[in-house]
């Protein structure tokens, strides 16, 4: 049976998620919310330079302190496995500090009190090094560098050495499709950095015996990376290493790597003591998470019928102080939402005196899509074009060759296009200073490294183990998914998520990829249980297996001996499993492909008041291709979620470097994330186009939201107020400088 | 560091500690008496993620002392449910999904319910003022305003 015909009885409902009550009493234990007997408290000293060359480390005083048990430098650690030097170099300074905050030293002592203050007794002697935090001013000949030596072939030549990488995509002659316009537009976008902003800062606990063997407690989106990640760092087997995740409270990225981790089993190893370490608020802000900021020209040709003939972006990314791949995917779904015939984009990796960039929720394609998103918008106005109607004219189908090359299967952007233009959204009257902008998204989504076990209990209830950390209600979605394949109810189903030492390697809860891989694995668990209850019983009833069939929860005989046995559900096969060969498990471990690409289209109404340049947004709508929803309530979740973090990179999330190129805004106050009355309601449509790949249907739903509200506020705002913008994140007095020039 | 001894109610119970004076009562809650319902997000009065009543006044609880608590009554969301019965909130909150992480939970809920003691009846723009303090980086806020308001409804409900 395909997954559109197929008739769901716990999918599709709306089933509160295992971990709710715990959530809403204060019982979940979070990353801080762990102590061990005799633990020390850890705290790092960071740098005040933007790039410096530390000359000495003085620890002798800190080291002095009653109740200070450790003081590490970077000299204690060991020399990396091969592939986590930068990890390492990121996590504890070397020779160079590369960025404001950048750890330098750490110790352990038996108070938070007196570990704060032995940080203050350790004396860093710098010789500080010119720095550069800006994007447009890194890619100049004449930049301060970052690191000499990195810059891989494909660069082109009459940059610095801070652009390292470079890549290219697309296909056509762009030059002919621009011939070939009646219009051609050509802009230089912007965007600032952004923090992911989780609400939970990192916090960590470990131990380590004389063994050298080490046990973490952690909050993180991925613990078996972060197992990987630390034994890499301290050149340790990563069997030696157990780690289990708390819940965690937020990462959208952030938390798919090592920055305290490492650190705090030095600390361990070196004072012989269970350590926990918690970050502040401004270490989170100024050593961990940001995005890239970026500078994009675009140039994108259209018809007068609306058709794109061509579309070039060259998009340079600030990756922070090491090198990344983040801008190959801006690179990629810039223009993927479109069927072109000539399209050409490049991405240009750019290293700076910031913070080392993490993984932020589609990473790389909400700027890119903003820049896209506003030519076209643009051009729309400039042809006197409907915007919806020509993202339907362009709009990419299955069979459709994407801007990145592979050719798409099945998906939903028609229907969501579809979906959007009947929304009454789309034909609601606008007021004085109102603009309604569009965009569409997109983003690939991801499966990757995953294993389930999925164990009958001897009383037939059914536990599930899993490898992903559950931000959003996984644990929940993963029950339904084995209780609909198993044929029972949701309750007699308990998802765990387990430590690295019960199961085979996960990769991190990241690239919306836990509802698909996880689930899919947890399915095919549950048919592997089927599949062996089939063969047992087969062998009890002295039947051929094909003639055992498992269906609404029960094995049934249908061969032609029917009538002389009686169904057994799953609680009567428990009972008797031990005397048909002992207990029956299932377990799935796959490198899961066919994750299935997702679209979303979003509307946004902004009002931007013509004094001030103060934007608000009176409505908005998201309309995304889930696939198949599992539970709806935490698709929208995510939808919603995803949206106001786009619309808070679009209005007033930025990081603010001074001239000496440290973080100007360390804090919430000043790093401002969107506030529940800065909002209207987040309105959703969830359009349903199965994912081939999944029993289900299931496509990703996490990242895609991200993507399309940069553009969508950016489109709203420039139409409200008369002049296009492209320079995010939209402040007033950007925008009224904007509005005040002729 | 000087130690004070505190006498205080929380959660309707007398409590007696000893804190360094210089101790929030935040550290004073999640580190001394091992209430840690109650989350650190920023410890500067911005996120709400450690919101407390102080003698029915919501507070952030980073930014008061331990010992102020002295002769006072503090109410956090481990005292919410009663016993096994969850506060209407609390079972709102679970029906509209209003959580996704979790971790800004505690601060919203005991936020929320300060609200509706003084205020059983608020328009969508009053419960997203009085929220505005507390952050919430997973949910876009939507079913967060959806469950109070459902919740405040209900509560008329019960005391009509």
């Amino acid at each position: 049976m395909s997954a559109q015909t197929k008739q769901f009885k716990v999918i599709g409902q709306r089933l509160q998620r295992p971990d709710g009550i715990d959530k809403v009493t204060g019982r979940a234990r979070y990353g801080a919310d762990i102590d061990a007997a005799g633990m020390l408290h850890g705290k790092i000293l960071r740098s005040p330079h933007a790039h410096a060359r530390i000359l000495s480390i003085d620890t002798s005083a800190a080291e002095q302190l009653n109740g200070v048990m450790a003081v590490i430098t970077r000299a204690d650690f060991p020399t990396p496995h091969k592939g986590f030097e930068d990890v390492q170099d990121n996590c504890m300074a070397g020779d160079r500090v590369l960025y404001d905050g950048h750890a330098v030293a750490a110790v352990a002592a038996t108070s938070k009190h007196i570990a704060k203050q032995a940080i203050k007794l350790i004396k860093v002697q710098y010789q500080v090094l010119p720095h550069v935090t800006d994007v447009e001013q890194a890619i100049q000949p004449d930049a301060p560098v970052v690191h000499s030596g990195l810059v891989s072939r494909r660069v082109p030549k009459g940059f610095s050495e801070n652009v390292v990488r470079y890549s290219s995509f697309g296909h056509g002659n762009i030059e002919t499709g621009f011939k070939a316009a009646d219009a051609v537009l050509e802009r230089t976008y912007k965007t600032e950095a952004t923090h992911q902003g989780y609400i939970e800062p990192h916090a960590c606990m470990a131990s380590m015996g004389l063994d050298n063997r080490a046990d973490m407690w952690v909050c993180t989106q991925g613990h078996f990376w972060i197992r990987n990640m630390c034994a890499g760092v301290m050149a340790m087997e990563s069997a030696s290493l157990r780690v289990t995740a708390s819940e965690i409270g937020g990462g959208f990225g952030g938390k798919t790597t090592v920055f305290i981790e490492p650190v705090v089993l030095a600390l361990a190893k070196k004072s012989g003591r269970a350590v926990k370490m918690v970050m502040t608020r401004e270490e989170v802000l100024r050593a961990t998470g940001p995005t890239v900021s970026t500078m994009m020209h675009v140039k994108v040709g259209m018809n007068k019928a609306g058709r794109i003939t061509a579309a070039y972006a060259k998009l340079f990314y600030q990756a922070g102080a090491y090198k990344q791949a983040t801008v190959d995917f801006g690179a990629m779904p810039a223009f993927a939402p479109y069927a072109l015939e000539n399209v050409k984009t490049e991405g240009l990796d750019v290293i700076t005196n910031r913070p080392r960039t993490a993984s932020y929720r589609a990473p790389g394609a909400p700027p890119a899509c903003f820049a896209a998103e506003s030519a076209i918008d643009e051009l729309c106005q400039e042809l006197g074009l409907d915007p919806m109607e020509v993202r339907l004219i362009n709009a990419a189908k299955g069979g459709t060759k994407s801007s990145y090359g592979p050719t798409f299967e099945d998906h939903g952007l028609i229907q969501c296009l579809e979906a959007a233009k009947a929304h009454p959204h789309w034909q609601a009257p606008l007021e004085i200073n109102q603009g309604r902008g569009l965009a569409a998204g997109f983003w690939f989504n991801f499966g990757g490294e995953t294993c389930v076990s999925v164990f009958l209990n001897n009383d037939g209830s059914v536990t599930v183990t899993e490898g992903n950390p559950d931000i959003g209600g996984s644990r929940a979605s993963i029950s339904m998914m084995v209780a609909e394949e198993l044929g029972i109810p949701y309750e007699q189903v308990r998802t765990t998520v387990t430590d690295t030492g019960s199961l085979g390697p996960n990769e991190p809860t990241h690239g919306s990829r836990v509802t698909f891989a996880v689930g899919l694995a947890a399915i095919k668990s549950a048919r592997a249980i089927i599949d062996e209850i089939r063969a047992r019983l087969a062998r009890m009833w002295e039947v051929d297996v094909t003639d055992v069939v498992w269906q609404d929860g029960a094995a049934h005989y249908t061969g032609n001996k029917a009538g002389t046995f009686e169904p057994l559900d799953l609680r009567q096969v428990a009972d008797i499993a031990n005397n048909l060969g002992g207990p029956i498990a299932g377990h799935h471990e796959a490198n899961a492909e066919g994750a299935g690409v997702s679209f979303g289209v979003h509307i946004a109404d902004t009002e931007v008041d013509p004094e001030t340049g103060f934007t608000s947004v009176k409505r908005y709508t998201v309309i995304q291709d889930a696939g198949k929803a599992i539970q709806p309530d935490y698709v929208e979740g995510q939808l919603q979620g995803g949206a106001v973090q786009g619309i808070g990179w679009a209005l007033n999330e930025e990081y603010v470097y001074g001239e000496d190129g440290c973080l100007q805004n360390t804090g919430f106050l000043d790093y401002r994330i969107p506030v529940a009355s800065d909002l209207p309601m987040i309105d959703t449509v969830i359009v349903e186009v199965p994912n081939p790949g999944h029993p289900f249907g299931v496509r990703g739903v996490g990242e895609t939201p991200i993507v399309p509200p940069l553009a969508a506020i950016a489109n709203a705002v420039s139409r409200a107020c008369g002049k296009r913008q492209v320079d995010l994140p939209m402040s007033p007095p950007k925008v009224l400088a904007s509005m005040q020039k002729a | 560091m000087s130690h004070s001894h505190v006498s205080t109610t929380i959660n309707g119970q007398a409590v007696q500690y000893a804190c360094p004076t210089d101790a929030s009562l935040l550290e004073v809650l999640r580190d001394q008496l091992g209430m840690t319902g109650t989350k650190e997000g920023c410890g500067s009065g911005d996120c709400g993620a450690c919101s407390v009543s102080l003698d029915g006044r919501l507070v952030c609880s980073c930014l008061v002392l331990g010992v102020e608590a002295q002769g006072r009554t503090v109410d956090t969301i481990e005292g919410m449910a009663d016993k096994n019965k969850l506060h209407t909130l609390q079972t709102k909150f679970l029906e509209h999904a209003a959580l996704q992480c979790g971790i800004c939970t505690p601060g919203v809920l005991v936020a929320a319910r300060s609200l509706l003691e003084k205020n059983p009846d608020p328009t969508e723009q009053e419960v997203r003022y009085w929220l505005a303090g507390n952050l919430c980086r997973c949910t876009g806020y939507d079913k967060i305003i959806r469950a109070v308001l459902e919740a405040a409804k209900t509560m008329r409900e019960e005391q009509a």
